[in-house]
């Protein structure tokens, strides 16, 4: 494998705040958070020639999206492959600058998730009345009352039946997820919650509680990624791509073991290029759809053992201050989820690998080190994951 | 027969058989006559080995439920008047797993490994839907 390790960096980003924005486009969130993150990099424009971006329509396609910031890119990715696919769109930017593709690519995404009234995880195939069914899959799934949820909700129960997860173990998660919340002033749910707040809560699909789904939001950023030569140019010390990975699961033909996820598959690779272990890993950014995305995810990246998952998420191990922190900045299950949400995991990482919280409590301590893993559509039908490995020199 | 409110499948030459088989009470799965292997949901290819020599074979219509979730909500009509219901992945006995939902039977009562078997239910003239229920 080659070694690509400095090749590419995060030099710039931007969190658009907004959790509900009925008046804008997604289009003008895009734009006005590149703009945003170009600034945050200290480059222009006319330093950008790469475009990634993931969406489940045409409307703003990278295409659409090209013609709406008036931009001719000679390198255009619009890889979709669920709420990981912003994890895709960096290890692609790191193949694309390392082959002298491009120097400067700009990764950006938006959704009115919120203010367009999409019940992104209890809707099911019908929400705005029945569509045609595709002939298959769709037609040997939807016609049971499939969602987003009950497809997360049936790898929770077996879970739980195969190695005696509890739903408290899994309310760890949001707990812990929740506490980083309440230091983010921009989080969409900041009131502390505990174990029994979560657990008497509504059930949603069991063996999932209310508080073990993530929010759902308005929202949408950007994320500027610059070969080393343009790296020397940007305000902010560069947040190194030192490794990524890739991978799709899905049902295997009806055979196999849907309770191991794309996570198994694509961190190998991510380690291997990235030339370190899981104890270098100083805090990792989890896609947290539900709770046990998280929980499936940490087992899968090697972080402990298939099982061993509840046991490892409690006990505040999951805080900052404890062996793995994640999801610092309230994730999706308390911050924000506008649709897909890999995009904000780059961007919590590169703030803490910046120490841009240094002498507060969401600073996650001598953070040199930062593993985002992206998870897009459903652990119960088909999924892919995304890993990236990022340092500060 | 009451007024079907759920969606319906869409049927094409690649899975016609299923459903004609669906309407005759037969639950139908495809093997391959290279690797021997099973597979669901049905296509036009051995997803195991690439072969195109697959054949439709009827199923023992047995299994058991490899889990399951009770759900309590969910906005499309047809099952939002219909929570709790429970979704479920049923392995066959040939080895491979299929959606559906678990019926004539209390929620409460579903369990991980709990033996079921296909019934159906006419949904229209065309089309009969495969459920599971607690074997008897
Ligand atoms: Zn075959």
């Amino acid at each position: 494998m080659p070694d690509l390790k400095r090749t590419a960096a995060i030099v710039g980003i931007h969190e658009h705040v907004t959790r509900y924005a009925p008046d804008k486009s997604e289009l003008q969130i895009q734009g006005e958070s590149v703009i945003k993150a170009l600034e945050d990099a200290g480059l222009a424009k006319q330093d950008v020639d790469g475009l990634l971006t993931a969406s489940s329509s045409s409307r703003n396609s990278g295409l659409a999206l090209a013609d709406y910031l008036n931009m001719y890119p000679s390198y255009v990715d619009n890889t979709t492959v669920g709420g990981g696919s912003f994890e895709f769109h960096l290890s692609h930017c790191l193949n694309a600058i390392a082959a002298g593709r491009m120097n400067c690519a700009v990764i950006t995404y938006s959704s009115l998730a919120r203010s367009g009234g999409v019940s992104v995880g209890t809707g099911g195939v019908g929400r705005f009345g029945h569509p045609r069914l595709e002939p298959s899959p769709d037609s040997f799934e939807e016609l049971y009352g499939l969602t987003t949820v009950g497809l997360y909700a049936m790898i929770a129960q077996r879970h739980m039946h195969l190695y005696g997860t509890t739903s408290e173990q899994l309310a760890e998660i949001a707990v812990a997820v929740r506490h980083h919340a309440s230091m983010n002033p921009e989080a969409l749910f900041r009131n502390p919650i505990t174990v029994e707040d979560v657990v008497n809560s509504r059930m949603i699909s069991a063996p999932l509680h209310l508080p073990d789904c993530c929010v759902i939001t308005d929202g949408g950023g950007a994320v500027v990624v610059a070969s080393a030569e343009v790296v020397r140019n940007c305000r902010h010390t560069p947040v190194w791509v030192l490794g990524a990975g890739e991978a799709v699961a899905h049902q295997g033909a009806g055979k196999r073991d849907l309770q191991y996820i794309a996570a198994r598959q694509s961190h190998g690779p991510a380690f291997e290029m990235a030339g370190v272990t899981h104890d270098d890993i100083d805090m990792a950014m989890i896609y947290d759809s539900f709770t046990i995305t998280v929980l499936e995810t940490l087992e899968d990246l090697g972080f402990c053992e298939k099982g061993e998952g509840g046991d490892f998420v409690s006990g505040g191990r999951l805080k900052v201050g404890g062996e793995l922190p994640i999801n610092t900045d309230g994730g999706g299950l308390s911050s924000n989820h506008p649709g897909m949400r890999g995009i904000f995991l780059l961007m919590e990482a590169t703030r803490q690998l910046r120490h841009e919280f240094e002498g507060t409590p969401r600073q996650v301590p001598n953070c040199n080190i930062a593993l985002c893993h992206g998870t897009g559509g459903a652990l119960g039908t088909r999924h892919s994951g995304g890993t990236a490995i990022l340092g500060r020199d | 027969m009451t007024t079907w409110n759920k969606p319906l499948p869409t049927v094409s030459g690649e899975t016609r058989p299923f459903w004609d088989a669906c309407r005759r009470g037969q639950l139908l799965i495809q093997k391959c006559d290279r690797c021997g292997e099973f597979q669901f949901y049905p296509r036009g290819i051995c997803a195991n080995c690439w072969s195109e020599d697959i054949r439709w074979v009827t199923a023992s219509g047995k299994g058991t439920v490899w889990t399951y979730t009770v759900t309590y909500q969910n906005r499309t009509p047809g099952f939002a008047e219909d929570v709790p219901y429970v979704l479920a992945l049923v392995e066959l006995e040939e080895g491979v797993r299929m959606f559906t939902n678990i019926v004539e039977c209390p929620p409460r009562d579903v369990s991980i490994g709990m033996p079921v078997e296909v019934t159906f239910v006419q949904a229209n003239n065309q089309i009969s839907v495969p459920y599971f229920k607690p074997a008897g």
